[in-house]
């Protein structure tokens, strides 16, 4: 699913790299934790994957692809693969609920009716069924990110890539989140997850891989956020 | 694609930039209302030179059987043969003579005809009022006089004329003009361009969310960017239509109802000139706002 092979990424004007040598491998179906303090190349490695950056040296592959072999204009399509939730959920605050939702299916040219049809189900399926109408606005947090995760899920990905999803929610919230998260996985979608909620992380006891200053520094299935002593 | 989802984020993006959108109609509109008149402007230059202009520089012209009364210079009547023989063997000894064509007075009819096709005058003449004449086009221009004291009062001739003389001063002042105008022209196209870049840069960052979703969720960039080069498209194309009905306008009131009532002898540049410009007007701008919007978001919208 996803593959990194000795990979390293500089930025310019950066003398640090923020990855080095980076190898690893994710196999389909797994629920995968990132975590790492700020700076530690969390961002970067999911950039890499959603190929908003190529990598300085080394092979990113994803979905069976190389992304450095990826021309542009195939990017797109690559990305309709995948499921991206973030801290902030970047939903629109002019479009209802379900139009968000609809948004995203539009602008992959989604024919209507299908539209009509995968809105309402997503909907149901993260637990907002009936609140299509309703404005971004006037929902909680944990909500609003329903919504960013029923967006990403809507064009039924391979991959979801979750950054930080539960950064900006209270426990009891995050756990729903992550509740819901794991029945996505369950489905068969391939979950990446960089978090620094310790208490989700040891709690469900997934594989953590743990970056420090761009070096892979952890590998652990079933693993915890901090070390084990 | 749909259709319908791509006209509503136009709409949005127009009026959310009502005064950038503005600007651009404007400048465009002027922009290409001068480059119209410019390419009409030697259009008309090219209607008023006739069909020696620049073939020749002295016209030799002969008397007609009409001219006997009306022209001293041929009193004797009309040209004779052994006159027109003589005539041009002379011209084929001097130095400076390059060519000599002679046209007769048929041909003259022909070429007026075709020149003044537009104008009342077409049909005020008849062949046999055409007069004979030899057109000489010389090695070097500037020694007209040469060809004027050899022929002019010679039996037959009735007149040397210097085709540039005449119509040399009138086609500098619109050819400064002409230049002015373009000069003009490519400063108000450069304005027309920054602000067609600004005004897409500004609707590009007004709109940095949703062309981000649309990247996360695998919009293709032709898709993220289509709204915009529309938005610019459409701006263009509302300020072509304006240069157009200024320069309808300009040829009606100008030309139709002011210089050619003023001006009987100059032969104006008709309707279908106006019409060939405007379809290349429309086309540049269209394309030309397109083609700067989309280099413009090639570096503020990465995708």
């Amino acid at each position: 699913m996803i593959r990194f092979d000795s990979v390293s990424k500089s930025y310019p004007k950066q003398n640090r790299p923020a990855l080095r040598d980076v190898s690893l491998d994710i196999e389909r179906g797994e629920f995968v934790f990132l975590v790492g303090s700020s700076g530690s190349g969390k961002s970067t490695f999911l950039r890499l994957i959603l190929r908003e950056e190529r990598a300085s040296s080394g092979q990113v592959h994803v979905l069976g692809k190389d992304l450095a072999r990826l021309s542009n204009w195939k990017v797109p399509h690559m990305r309709r693969q995948l499921g991206t939730v973030f801290q902030d959920f970047r939903l629109l605050g002019n479009k209802t609920v379900g139009e968000n939702v609809a948004f995203a299916l539009e602008v992959i040219g989604k024919s209507r009716g299908q539209i009509r049809k995968t809105v309402p189900e997503v909907l149901d399926l993260v637990g907002l069924g009936g609140k299509e109408d309703r404005m971004p606005g006037e929902l909680s947090g944990g909500e609003q990110q329903r919504v960013a995760i029923a967006r990403a899920f809507a064009n039924r990905p391979m991959l979801l890539i979750a950054d930080e999803p539960t950064g900006n929610l209270d426990p009891q919230t995050s756990v729903g989140i992550m509740k819901l998260l794991d029945r996505i996985n369950r489905t068969g979608t391939t979950v990446v997850m960089a978090t620094h909620d310790q208490q989700i992380v040891d709690q469900m006891r997934k594989r953590v891989i743990e970056l420090e200053m761009g070096r892979l520094v952890r590998d652990q299935s079933r693993g915890v956020y901090g070390y084990q002593h | 694609m749909r259709a319908q989802f791509v006209l509503s984020e136009i709409g949005v993006g127009l009026r959310r930039n009502l005064t950038m959108t503005f600007a651009v109609i404007v400048s465009v509109a002027l922009s290409l209302a001068l480059a119209g008149g410019s390419l009409l402007a030697r259009e008309q230059v090219s209607t008023m030179k006739g069909y020696w202009y620049d073939k020749v520089q002295v016209s030799i012209y002969l008397c007609n059987k009409n001219d006997a009364s009306t022209d001293p210079n041929c009193a004797k009547g009309a040209v004779t043969g052994q006159q027109k023989r003589a005539i041009k063997s002379d011209l084929g000894k001097l130095d400076v003579v390059e060519k000599i064509y002679h046209e007769s007075a048929d041909d003259a009819y022909k070429h007026y005809k075709e020149q003044f096709k537009d104008s009342p005058l077409a049909d005020s003449l008849t062949p046999d009022q055409m007069q004979e004449s030899y057109r000489v086009k010389l090695k070097d221009p500037t020694k007209y006089k040469v060809l004027q004291t050899a022929f002019s009062g010679r039996q037959g001739v009735q007149e040397v004329q210097d085709q540039r003389g005449t119509l040399e001063p009138l086609f500098n002042l619109l050819n400064g003009m002409n230049i002015a105008a373009l000069c003009v022209m490519a400063m108000m196209l450069i304005v027309a361009l920054l602000l067609i870049v600004n005004t897409v840069r500004v609707s590009a960052f007004s709109r940095r969310r949703e062309t981000g979703i649309m990247r996360l969720v695998g919009a293709s960039s032709f898709y993220i960017q289509m709204p915009f080069i529309l938005e610019a498209a459409i701006a263009g194309l509302i300020g072509a239509g304006f240069a157009c009905v200024l320069l309808v306008l300009g040829k009606y009131f100008l030309i139709n109802n002011w210089l050619q009532q003023k001006i009987v002898l100059i032969n104006f540049i008709g309707w279908d000139a106006v019409i060939k410009v405007l379809p290349l007007i429309l086309a540049v701008g269209v394309l030309m706002p397109a083609v700067a919007a989309f280099f413009t978001l090639r570096k503020y919208l990465k995708v």
